[in-house]
C-alpha cells in the first residue's frame, strides 16, 4: 500500500508536465498522421486514402527541390556556425578586456527573434537603399547595385548569412561552455611542453571540445531541418522556389487549403527529425557516461 | 643549473580589489643538481614562486637568473616565456591530457619540438620504463591508479632533459603508504638524474626527506634556507621552531634573570636555572624546547612541577600533555605507566633550549 502511494506520488508530480506534453506535442503528431492519410481539401469532401499523398510526394518534384535546398542549406550554415562559433567563443575565453560586455554582445542575435532579424536583413539587402548595395557601390566593388534575392545564388547566400549570423552565437555559447571546463592546468601544461597558442587549441583543447562540438553540430542540424521564419521573411522561399525549405514548402500547401498532403511532408520532415533527436540523445548519454 | 632568485616580488591585482602582496622579498640561490624544496604553510606563495620559476607568472620586482642568465624580472622585455626556458613541471593534479594516452603524453613535449618518430619512441620507452609504467603505454589517463598517473606525469617531465624540474605538491593526491615510497623513489631518480631540482610542499615530512636544502617560506619572506637537520636543530626564528619536527615544539615568552652568577628563568612558581648560554638578562625571548627534550624525573631539584592532562601513545613512546606553572607543555618521553592527573616533575635538557628575540 505505501509503495502504491509512493508510486502514485511520483506520478502524480509529473502529471501537470504530461498533460501539456500531450496536449501540445503528441496529439497535434497524431492528428497530423491521421489527417496525412486523408484527402484533406478544403471545399472538398474528407476522403480516406491511406498512403496515397506519400505516394505523391515521393512523384513530386517540388518536394525533392525543396528537400534538396534544405540539405544544401544545412551543409553550408551548420559547418559555418560551428567554425564561426567556436572561433567567437576562443575569443571570449581570452584575457580581454570588457570581457563580460563582449560576451554578452555576441548573444544578441541569438536573443533578437528571428522573425525580426531576418527583417533587418531584408533592410541590408533592400536593392535600392540597402546597407550591402550601399557599401558595393561606395568602395566601387560593384558598378550597379545587387539584386540580391533576384537570383539563386544571391538568394541563397542572403538566407545562409542572416541564420549564420543568428545561430552561431549560440554555438559560441555552447563551445564557451565547453572551453571553460576544459582544467586550466592542461592549458599551463601545454605551455610548460612548449606548445604555442595554435598547437594548444589544436592538439588539447580542441580534442576536447569534441563532445560539446558533436552535440552542437547535431543540435543545429536538427534546427536547420526546419528553417522557417528567416526564409520567409527574406525572400518567400524565391526566386522560383530556389529557397523553399520543406516546412516552407508544407507550409505552403496548408495556405493553399491542402492540409492532407501539407501534412504528409511534414510528417515525413518529422521522422527525418525524429531519427536525428534519438541519435542526438544517444551521443548525449554517450557522453554522460565518459 | 645554477639558479638564482633576486629580491623577487609578486603582487596580484585584481580590478576593484585592493592588490595582495604574496611575495614580498625572496632571495635564494638553487645550486646546480640540487634537490631544492620550498616548505611553507598554505597560501604562503609556494606555487607562485614556482610559476615564476616555470615562467607561467611574471614577477612584479627582482630578478630571476638561469646560469647568469636574466629570464625573468620586472622588465616584461626579459621576461623569457617557458617555451624558451626548458624547464619541466608536475602539477597537484598532474594535468595529463585526458585524450591521449600514456604513451601520447609523455610523447607530447617531444612532439612539440619535432623530435623525429624513431627517437621519440626512444625517449618515451626509456622514460616508461624508468618509472615502471611500461605495462600501461597504452591506456588513457582515466584508466589508471593516482599513483599511476603521478608516474606518468613525472615520465612526461624527465622526458625531454628539462634544464629544471619543478613540482608543486605532487604526493598530496596519493595515500599516506603509496606517498612514502614514491618520496623514496623520486629521491634516487632525482640523484640519478642529475637536474636540478624545486620542490614545493607544505608537509614537512616531506621536505625534510627530500631536501638537500629547504627554504622555509611564510608572509612573503623567506624565514629560513637550510639542509633538513638544521632547520630542526638551529631553527632561525620562533616560526620555523613551531612549523618544523613533530610533535610540535614548545614555545612560551619567558624573561632571563640572573642571581649569583646563575641564569634562571622564572615561571609563576617554579624556578629553572641553566647554563648560560647567548643570552641577556634582562630581556624578553621566546623560549622554545622541543617535547622530546623535556625529561620526566623524580628528582625534586632545578624542575617544574605539573600534571598530566591527557596523553597520547604513539608506539614506544608517550606524548604527554602537561600543565604546569598555569601553562601548557607537551612532553614526548618512553612509555611509562603514566595516568592522567598524576603529578609529575620534569626538566629541560639545558642544550636543548632555544631563545628567539622577539
Ligand atoms: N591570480 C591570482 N590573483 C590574486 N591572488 C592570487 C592569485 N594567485 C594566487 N593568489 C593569492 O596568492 C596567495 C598565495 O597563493 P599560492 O597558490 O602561491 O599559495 P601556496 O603557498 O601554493 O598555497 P597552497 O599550499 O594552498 O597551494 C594566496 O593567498 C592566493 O589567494
Ligand atoms: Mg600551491
Amino acid at each position: 500500500m505505501k509503495n502504491f502511494i509512493k508510486k502514485f506520488e511520483s506520478y502524480a508530480f509529473v502529471s501537470p508536465l504530461l498533460v501539456f506534453v500531450a496536449l501540445f506535442v503528441l496529439i497535434p503528431i497524431i492528428g497530423s498522421i491521421w489527417t496525412s492519410m486523408f484527402r484533406d481539401v478544403t471545399f472538398l469532401k474528407m476522403k480516406f486514402i491511406f498512403l496515397d499523398n506519400y505516394g505523391d510526394l515521393l512523384r513530386d518534384e517540388g518536394f525533392w527541390k525543396s528537400l534538396r535546398f534544405t540539405l544544401l542549406f544545412i551543409a553550408v550554415t551548420v559547418p559555418l556556425e560551428l567554425i564561426i562559433g567556436t572561433a567567437f567563443a576562443v575569443v571570449l575565453d581570452l584575457k580581454i578586456p570588457f570581457r563580460g560586455l563582449l560576451r554578452a554582445c555576441v548573444l544578441v542575435p541569438w536573443a533578437i527573434p528571428s522573425a525580426i532579424s531576418a527583417k533587418i536583413w531584408e533592410l541590408v539587402y533592400n536593392y535600392s537603399y540597402g546597407l550591402a548595395n550601399y557599401i558595393l557601390l561606395s568602395t566601387g566593388l560593384s558598378e550597379a547595385p545587387v539584386n540580391w534575392i533576384g537570383t539563386d545564388i544571391g538568394a541563397f547566400t542572403t538566407v545562409v548569412v542572416a541564420d549564420v549570423w543568428k545561430t552561431a552565437p549560440f554555438v559560441a555559447l555552447l563551445v564557451l561552455a565547453g572551453l571553460q571546463s576544459v582544467p586550466s592546468d592542461l592549458r599551463l601544461q601545454a605551455k610548460i611542453d612548449r606548445a604555442n597558442f595554435v598547437q594548444t587549441f589544436f592538439l588539447i583543447t580542441l580534442p576536447l571540445l569534441k563532445p560539446v562540438l558533436l552535440v552542437s553540430l547535431l543540435f543545429r542540424t536538427i534546427d536547420s531541418l526546419r528553417v522557417f521564419d528567416v526564409i520567409y521573411v527574406l525572400t518567400h522561399g524565391g526566386p522560383g522556389g530556389a529557397t523553399t525549405s520543406v516546412s516552407l514548402y508544407a507550409y505552403k500547401y496548408f495556405l493553399g487549403g491542402d492540409f492532407g498532403y501539407g501534412s504528409a511532408i511534414s510528417v515525413l520532415l518529422f521522422l527525418v527529425a525524429f531519427v536525428m533527436s534519438v541519435f542526438y540523445i544517444k551521443v548525449s548519454k554517450f557522453q554522460d557516461n565518459l | 643549473m645554477k639558479i638564482e632568485i633576486k629580491n623577487i616580488q609578486k603582487e596580484f591585482k585584481t580590478i576593484g580589489k585592493e592588490s595582495v602582496s604574496v611575495l614580498k622579498d625572496i632571495n635564494l640561490e638553487m645550486k646546480d643538481g640540487e634537490f631544492f624544496v620550498l616548505l611553507g604553510p598554505s597560501g604562503c606563495g609556494k606555487s607562485t614562486l614556482l610559476n615564476i620559476i616555470a615562467g607561467l607568472e611574471n614577477p612584479t620586482g627582482g630578478q630571476l637568473i638561469f646560469d647568469g642568465e636574466v629570464v625573468a624580472s620586472e622588465n616584461k622585455s626579459e621576461c623569457m616565456p617557458p617555451k624558451e626556458r626548458n624547464v619541466a613541471m608536475v602539477f597537484q593534479t598532474y594535468a595529463l591530457y585526458p585524450h591521449l594516452s600514456v604513451y601520447e603524453n609523455i610523447a607530447f613535449p617531444l612532439k612539440i619540438a619535432k623530435m623525429d618518430k624513431s627517437e621519440i619512441d626512444r625517449q618515451v620507452r626509456k622514460s616508461a620504463e624508468i618509472l615502471h609504467i611500461t605495462n600501461h603505454i597504452d591506456s588513457k589517463p582515466s584508466e589508471l591508479s593516482g599513483g599511476e598517473r603521478q608516474r606518468v606525469a613525472i615520465a612526461r617531465a624527465i622526458v625531454r632533459k628539462p634544464r629544471v624540474l619543478l613540482f608543486d605538491e605532487p604526493l598530496s593526491n596519493l595515500d599516506a603508504q603509496l606517498r612514502t615510497a614514491t618520496r623514496i623513489e623520486l629521491k634516487k631518480l632525482q640523484r640519478e638524474l642529475g637536474i636540478t631540482t624545486v620542490y614545493v610542499t607544505h608537509d614537512q615530512v616531506e621536505a625534510m626527506t627530500l631536501g638537500d636544502r629547504v627554504a622555509v617560506l611564510k608572509d612573503g619572506y623567506v624565514q629560513q634556507v637550510d639542509s633538513a637537520i638544521n632547520l630542526y636543530e638551529k631553527p632561525a626564528n620562533k616560526f620555523v621552531a613551531g612549523f618544523i619536527g613533530f610533535p610540535n615544539m614548545n614555545l612560551f615568552d619567558v624573561e632571563v634573570s640572573k642571581e649569583q652568577e646563575k641564569f634562571y628563568i622564572q615561571f609563576e612558581k617554579d624556578r629553572f636555572y641553566f647554563d648560560p648560554a647567548a643570552v641577556e638578562v634582562g630581556t624578553k625571548y621566546c623560549m622554545g624546547i622541543r617535547p622530546a627534550d623535556i625529561e620526566v624525573t623524580d628528582d625534586n631539584e632545578n624542575v617544574l612541577k605539573g600534571k598530566i592532562d591527557t596523553m597520547e601513545l604513539l608506539g614506544k613512546e608517550v606524548l604527554l600533555y602537561v600543565s604546569s606553572n598555569n601553562m601548557e607543555f607537551s612532553i614526548f618521553t618512553a612509555k611509562k605507566n603514566f595516568k592522567e592527573n598524576q603529578e609529575i616533575n620534569f626538566r629541560f635538557d639545558q642544550s636543548k633550549i632555544h631563545f628567539f628575540k622577539k
